[in-house]
């Protein structure tokens, strides 16, 4: 071989010149990988940029992530109790999860929702719904607890819920699964007709988000699987997809997916106003609890409702009208405007959108293709904005990016897609690991969404974390939809089935957020404000301790005259008015959780001694370079002793 | 009305902002405090730079068996008469209008100043130094005191003592004295 230099020259430059190419096309090369481990990486010490709410499905509860990082900051006790806050243990907060069915212990958390002011987040406070024994909470964001959680009756598998509309004059729980209303002992065989579904408008007070259900639409016996609020010129409306229109109560797999179009509802809830106005409602008997936590008194209380306030579409025209979807639809998004209505069919191969203007049209044309139950079916063709063609397979949620985009994700082809309002063109799919349900984009569900990340909540993991026997982690993705193409990010472990999320920009809550409870504001009956004034109480066989901690002992911390069958409360208030340091407490033998008492708040457990002795409690937050020193004990005499009560610290 | 009566009268009435402004700051600073734990000293009471501070001091000192934050003082009777007698003598003075007494006024104050120092690096050392025996936390021949003016790092604290907006108005006064002084002596030079 006589290679001559300049030959050299040329097959060195090609070869350069692929190496950088090649470098800038791999998707897998190194400094790719760097890039993007830079874009999700919070330097320690450094804040996240949003805060996400996301829902832990079957554990019943709230978890507060932040993004980019996919950091886990706090999962937030809402439908399930919680031993280690206390959460449906201590004396103050077992109200909260007090139902028409009694106390019950766990509960199904799906949507949450954050609260609006002319249609943009404002960080006040987060809805979630509960599905198995309807209820929808209220999360305070400054304290990060749940303030409120009311029951709704007439429902069964709250699932279309609980959305806000834009300026939080309600949140609404729609029913997933059609019930008798009112309940009563009938063959199940006489579903159709029968059944109803009750769409709840519950109002919320602006100043303090206390719930109050306003009214009930009963509407004909399907499935009400998903809704939103319109926004802007949709201001007004409420839109709610349906499944088995088929009115199916058996082998529903099969026989709620004949129909090949279900409907949308749209419901016009400024014209719920005028009718319940005028009066044209029906009052119903109803039982159902309404749990609210006080801040002053650190305490829940239940109020029992004996009533609801029922309005029947049939007789009241204007309220309702269906708009056909293929087929089965479960999403039911409205994009920014408030002009196009996405339903994802489930079982369709394209994705339906309809126009908010179009609707308005074909209601004012009548332009009807029908009626189902005294309910106005409105012509499909009427109010079809346009199709997504051949987007993937199984469409379940969209949400916005702000910037005339949307993304729907597919459960069966595992993918998040973008495409195009107005064209309805497919412009990029990014595979999710695997078989996604929800997706969020913070304020997505708003006027002004924050379109830059894209958040995908798993059903199922398989092999993407290290396995941890049967039960895998499950899994949300974070993808970044700043250009023109999705890019992967993050893959992070959640709390529970991450179900659906609410995100924020992280500087509308932070300033916000709750440092400690002032002891001058505690309203609590039983607190205890300062040392001197720790005291025990007998009334017959309740002995109420009034116990205060701060670091590093309990007062009292020696307790005698305890009797073997008394029921002994210890309230304890935790002294300290200090960032980030609670404490708690835990007696041996109690048969309940520790208490975990932030400062300036005041919490009980109760304690009954079954064994005659000398019993330690201590403190369970490591809270102070003495806290090995927090405790005390309690001595306890037999029934019959006729030791007198004392108490003391440090002999005093 | 002449310059130097008004830079007199002024310079007295500024000591009735220790009334509202803080005279001085003690800080300490440690990594798991990211808002600093602060004491401002006024002339009537000691107050936390935040809400909690003093209990959250208190129960910092506690550990090493160092007293309480005193709540009340003898100081804190006495300062205030102190700021309102001069400042009412200052502004008689000022009405006088006689350059000797605006010197005698500034030197007083100077004096009174400097008393009110030594009486606040006395009570820094009997805060450093008065040590409950009994205390859990114990640094042999270690004490606890507060720097006059200035920073110092006691144990795991970075300790801050210096003047706040009231002690700049209590120099700021003592300045336009002192310069009521010089100004009226350039009238007296116009005059003569």
């Amino acid at each position: 071989m006589n290679l001559s230099f300049k030959s050299i020259s040329i097959f060195l430059l090609i070869g350069l010149s692929l190496a950088i190419f090649s470098c800038q096309q791999g998707s897998n090369g190194g400094a790719l990988k760097n890039s993007t481990a830079e874009k999700v990486f919070v330097a320690p010490g450094e804040h996240d940029e949003f805060y996400a709410f996301i829902s832990g499905g079957f554990s019943g509860q709230l978890a507060v992530y932040g993004l980019p990082s996919g950091r886990l900051f706090k999962v937030i006790p809402v439908f399930s109790v919680d031993a280690e806050k206390a959460w449906g243990f201590n004396e103050e907060t077992k109200p909260m999860l007090q139902t028409s069915h009694g106390f019950i212990p766990w509960g199904d958390s799906h949507h949450p929702d954050i609260s609006q002011t002319n249609g943009e987040l404002d960080g006040r406070w987060v809805f979630i719904n509960e599905n198995n024994t309807p209820r929808i909470a209220r999360i305070s964001l400054e304290t990060f607890e749940t303030d409120e959680i009311i029951e709704i009756p007439n429902s069964a598998g709250n699932h279309s819920s609980s959305f806000v509309t834009e300026n939080t004059e309600y949140v609404v729980a729609g029913t997933r699964f059609s019930v008798p209303v009112p309940q009563r002992d009938m063959p199940i065989a006489e579903y159709k007709g029968n059944f109803k579904g009750a769409l709840s408008f519950i109002k919320v007070d602006p100043e303090h988000g206390h719930m109050n259900i306003e009214f009930q639409i009963l509407m004909p016996g399907f499935d009400y699987d998903l809704s939103h609020p319109g926004r802007g010129k949709s201001h007004g409306w409420f839109f709610f997809t349906t499944y088995n229109t088929e009115e199916a109560s058996t082998l529903m797999e099969v026989n709620a997916s004949q129909n090949d179009k279900d409907f949308i509802a749209a419901i016009n809830w400024k014209k719920a106003e005028e009718y319940m106005k005028a009066g044209k409602f029906k009052t119903m008997p109803a039982n159902y609890a309404h749990n609210v936590y006080d801040e002053a008194t650190h305490s829940a209380t239940t109020t029992w409702k004996k009533e609801v306030r029922v309005l029947d579409p049939a007789e009241l025209p204007g309220l309702v009208y269906f708009m056909p979807t293929p087929k089965s639809p479960h999403g039911c998004d409205v994009d920014p405007s408030g002009e196009y209505i996405v339903g994802s069919g489930k079982l369709a191969a394209a994705l339906t959108v309809h126009s908010f203007t179009k609707m308005e049209k074909a209601i004012a044309d009548k332009n009807f293709e029908g009626e189902a139950y005294g309910i106005p079916v409105l012509s499909f063709d009427a109010t079809l904005a346009g199709t997504v063609e051949q987007p993937g397979l199984g469409p379940l949620h969209t949400e916005f990016d702000g910037k005339g985009n949307a993304y729907t994700t597919f459960f069966i082809s595992s993918e998040v897609v973008k495409w195009k309002l107005g064209t309805w063109e497919v412009i990029d799919r990014k595979p999710t690991y695997y078989s996604v349900g929800h997706l969020m984009i913070p304020g997505g569900n708003s006027r002004k969404p924050f379109g830059k990340y894209v958040v995908a909540m798993n059903k199922i993991t398989k092999d993407r974390y290290l396995p941890t026997g049967p039960e895998v982690t499950q899994s949300a993705q974070l993808y970044d939809i700043s250009g023109e193409k999705m890019e992967l990010l993050l893959d992070f472990p959640t709390v529970g089935e991450p179900h659906y999320a609410a995100g924020i920009a992280a500087d509308l809550i932070k300033p916000r957020s709750k440092k400690f409870y002032r002891l001058a504001d505690n309203n609590h009956p039983y607190a205890t404000k300062s040392q001197d004034e720790t005291r025990v109480e007998r009334k017959g066989k309740d002995v109420h301790v009034y116990m205060t901690m701060i670091r590093s002992h309990f007062a009292p911390d020696n307790i005698e005259g305890i009797k073997v069958g008394d029921r002994v409360y210890f309230h304890v208030t935790n002294l300290e008015q200090d960032y980030d340091v609670p404490h708690g407490i835990s007696m041996i033998g109690a048969n309940t959780s520790e208490l975990l008492i932030m400062p300036g708040q005041t919490e009980t457990f109760v304690w009954e001694p079954k064994q005659v002795g000398v019993w330690p409690f201590y403190c369970t937050d490591f809270c102070s370079a003495l806290h090995q020193e927090m405790q005390g004990y309690v001595r306890v005499s037999p029934k019959n002793s006729k030791i007198k009560l004392s108490w003391s610290l440090d002999g005093e | 009305m002449k310059k130097s009566k008004i830079l007199m009268i002024i310079g007295s009435l500024l000591l009735l902002t220790l009334f509202v402004l803080p005279l001085w700051n003690i800080t300490l600073d440690a990594p798991q405090y990211p808002d600093s734990l602060g004491i401002d000293i006024y002339i009537t009471k000691m107050q936390g730079a935040h809400e909690g501070d003093i209990q959250n001091i208190n129960i910092m000192n506690h550990y090493v068996g160092m007293e309480k934050l005193p709540e009340k003082m003898k100081e804190f009777e006495l300062f205030p008469i102190v700021v309102i007698v001069m400042a009412l003598l200052g502004v008689i003075i000022g009405f006088i209008g006689k350059r000797k007494l605006f010197l005698a006024w500034f030197v007083a104050m100077a004096i009174l100043g400097s008393i009110g120092m030594y009486d606040f690096y006395l009570w820094e050392y009997k805060y450093g130094h008065n040590l409950d025996p009994k205390a859990a936390i114990q640094f042999p021949g270690q004490a606890y005191q507060p720097p006059l003016i200035g920073s110092k790092t006691i144990l795991n604290f970075k300790a801050h003592s210096y003047p706040m907006s009231g002690g700049y108005m209590l120099f700021a006064g003592m300045f336009l004295s002192l310069g009521a002084f010089f100004v009226a002596g350039k009238e007296e030079e116009k005059e003569n």
